[in-house]
């Protein structure tokens, strides 16, 4: 489907673009690769990635850099099946081989200063980058300082597991290390967070290893919401069917409106307003804001200075001209998941495309959300949901009947759930039709 | 500096030469399809369970939206995806789908 450059021009490129390629022509620092309007993106998780795959797609001219640290990707999505035992580290472990083909700079750096006049962003390694439109895709940021002895020391012990990597692979260790009839103690953020089910598949999925490999074990939910904050009939029926919850001697003790305040990790103890919990593994996700460097570039405008309020159609800060933001920072309708990230991604590339073509925006843009989760047990269920443009609430909102979740949990679609991951995982990444996927369902 | 505006010159010669036979791709049409990817795969081409879309006859495709919508086809997650776009739409994305190789 890859078009050539001849075509790219014939059908994308009107007189008007001309213009307003020209217009954001500025003084740049070199530049290596395609000589259209200079696009630098932070980050590439879900959000970043699919961005610049789809931009370089829709816009080839488009002039892409694209900054990330990490040597690989690591999956959050399907990081709770490691947990359960059933992948390894390597199984959520993929390359950037193919989005470095495809971007015109891959820089394997971390984005430590914006100059959101000079429109410049500087690198921990010195370099510095002139954009024309700059993407911000960087994630969450963990703010640890807002639970009380969460310092460098006890984050050797404890650990949130809420960005994919060496992280969830100490906590599958802590897990293996705990003895039969141990207590493993999670909590869950308030409100917006990443992955709203997230936290509830953790508990299963850990269940589901317990009951397999010691099943006299516990766990304990402190949930700083009032109460089971997504698809809280199907976990409620997965918990009660699989693990006990209900009856005396339940897998799973939830309570709710129990934010941990405090960890104390000579004590191995959690502390809430109401309760003070042991755990022989303690798994705290602290409260999280937009990632940090949208505070570097000052876009954290929204939600007591936590989260980016954007622009829909453009993802445009509505504080920042120039400067988009994706993914989990983003402060929308949408819940932060990956699918989001994803299919948001490709709503920006969109509009900067047409924009880049001198075209007008989509007046109705439409996308989408599936978050799947997995009982462990070989089932999983879904929550889905439609937003379309509504221009009287100047909002996305789900169109009628758009919206709902599985009526029940199903092993048919924990096998779509194998193959969503695969999916998505292709196509953020751009991995080819014969990549060789490890993961399983 | 210089090079650049050359570039520019040019595009925009094709860019009037062509501005009326505007829409020879449908960038609406590619961008609804793209929604889909995230689970049936890049370009509709599927990995796993998940069905794949590239290639489908473009009257399966609309008929099979619109027996989602009304349930006549049972479904886990395709009702709620259906019921989001209009029968205009299935059209312009069952032609973008049947046109993939
Ligand atoms: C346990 C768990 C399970 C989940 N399961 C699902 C699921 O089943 N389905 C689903 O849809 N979603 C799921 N999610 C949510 C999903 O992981 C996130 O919503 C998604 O990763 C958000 O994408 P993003 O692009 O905003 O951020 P990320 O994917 O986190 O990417 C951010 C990237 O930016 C980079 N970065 C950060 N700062 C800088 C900087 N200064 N300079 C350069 N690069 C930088 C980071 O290294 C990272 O690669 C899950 C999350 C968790 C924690
Ligand atoms: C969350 C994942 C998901 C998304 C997003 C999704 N689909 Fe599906 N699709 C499925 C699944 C799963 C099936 C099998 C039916 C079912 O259980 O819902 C399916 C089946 C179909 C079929 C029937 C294929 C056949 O061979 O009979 C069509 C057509 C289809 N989808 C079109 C679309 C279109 C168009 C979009 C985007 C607008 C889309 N789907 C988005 C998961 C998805």
């Amino acid at each position: 489907m890859a078009l050539n450059r001849r075509d790219f021009l014939k059908t994308s490129f009107g007189a008007a673009g001309i213009a307003a390629t020209a217009g954001l022509a500025g003084c740049a620092t070199a530049q290596i690769g395609s000589s259209g309007p200079k696009v630098v993106v932070v980050g590439a998780g879900f959000g970043g990635a699919t961005f610049a795959r789809y931009l370089k797609m829709w816009a080839p001219n488009a002039n892409v850099t694209l900054i990330e640290p990490n040597a690989k990707f690591v999956s959050c999505p399907f990081s709770n099946t490691v947990l359960a035992g059933i992948n390894t580290m390597d199984d959520i472990t993929l390359p950037y081989d193919n989005l470095k083909k495809i971007v015109d700079n891959f820089v394997p750096d971390t984005v430590t200063a914006i100059d959101t006049t000079k429109q410049t962003v500087t690198t921990a390694g010195g370099h510095t980058f002139a954009y024309d439109k700059l993407v911000l895709a960087g994630g969450i940021e963990l703010m640890y300082d807002k639970v009380q002895g969460y310092d460098a020391e006890a984050q050797k012990t404890v650990m949130h597991a809420w960005k994919a990597g060496p992280q969830t692979a100490t906590l599958r260790k802590q897990l293996e290390a705990m003895p039969d009839g141990g207590t493993f103690v999670m909590s869950v953020p308030m409100a917006p967070y990443r992955c709203p089910p997230g936290p509830y598949e953790r508990a299963c999925m850990v269940a589901s290893y317990f009951k397999r490999a010691k099943p006299r074990s516990k766990i304990i939910i402190l949930d700083g919401n009032p109460d089971i904050a997504s698809k809280k009939g199907l976990f409620v029926a997965a918990w009660t069917k699989h693990f006990g919850y209900g009856t005396a001697d339940s897998m799973i003790d939830f309570r709710g409106n129990n934010q941990p305040r405090a960890v104390d990790v000579k004590m191995m103890m959690v502390s809430t307003e109401f309760d003070d919990v042991k755990g022989d593994v303690i798994n705290v996700v602290p409260p999280m804001r937009a990632a940090k460097v949208c505070g570097v570039a000052g876009v954290r405008d929204g939600s007591n200075g936590n989260w980016c309020t954007i622009d829909y159609r453009t993802f445009e800060s509505k504080v920042v001209k120039n400067v988009h933001i994706l993914g989990d920072s983003a402060l929308t309708n949408f819940p932060k998941s990956g699918s989001v990230a994803n299919n948001t991604g490709k709503m920006c590339a969109y509009a900067l495309s047409e924009q880049f073509a001198g075209r007008q925006f989509d007046p109705s843009p439409v996308v989408t959300n599936t978050c799947y989760s997995g009982t462990g047990m070989g089932t999983a269920f879904h929550v889905a949901t439609v937003f379309r443009w509504d221009e009287t609430k100047q909002s996305m909102v789900p169109p009628k009947d758009a919206n709902g979740v599985s009526a029940e949990e199903s092993e048919t679609e924990w096998a779509y759930m194998e193959s969503w991951a695969k999916n998505v995982w292709a196509d953020t990444l751009g991995l080819p039709q014969s990549y060789n996927f490890t993961a399983k369902g | 500096m210089k090079n650049n505006k050359i570039t520019l010159a040019c595009v925009g010669l094709v860019g009037l030469a062509v501005s009326g036979i505007a829409g020879a791709v449908d960038a609406r049409a590619r961008f609804m399809a793209a929604n889909c990817s995230y689970c049936h795969g890049p370009d509709g081409k599927s990995h796993g369970a998940i069905p794949s879309l590239a290639g489908l006859e473009p009257g399966y495709f609309v008929k099979q939206m619109k027996a989602f919508q009304d349930g006549s086809r049972p479904a886990t997650v395709m009702k709620k995806h259906a019921n989001g776009y209009t029968d205009a739409e299935f059209e312009a994305m069952a032609k973008y789908f049947a046109a993939i190789k």
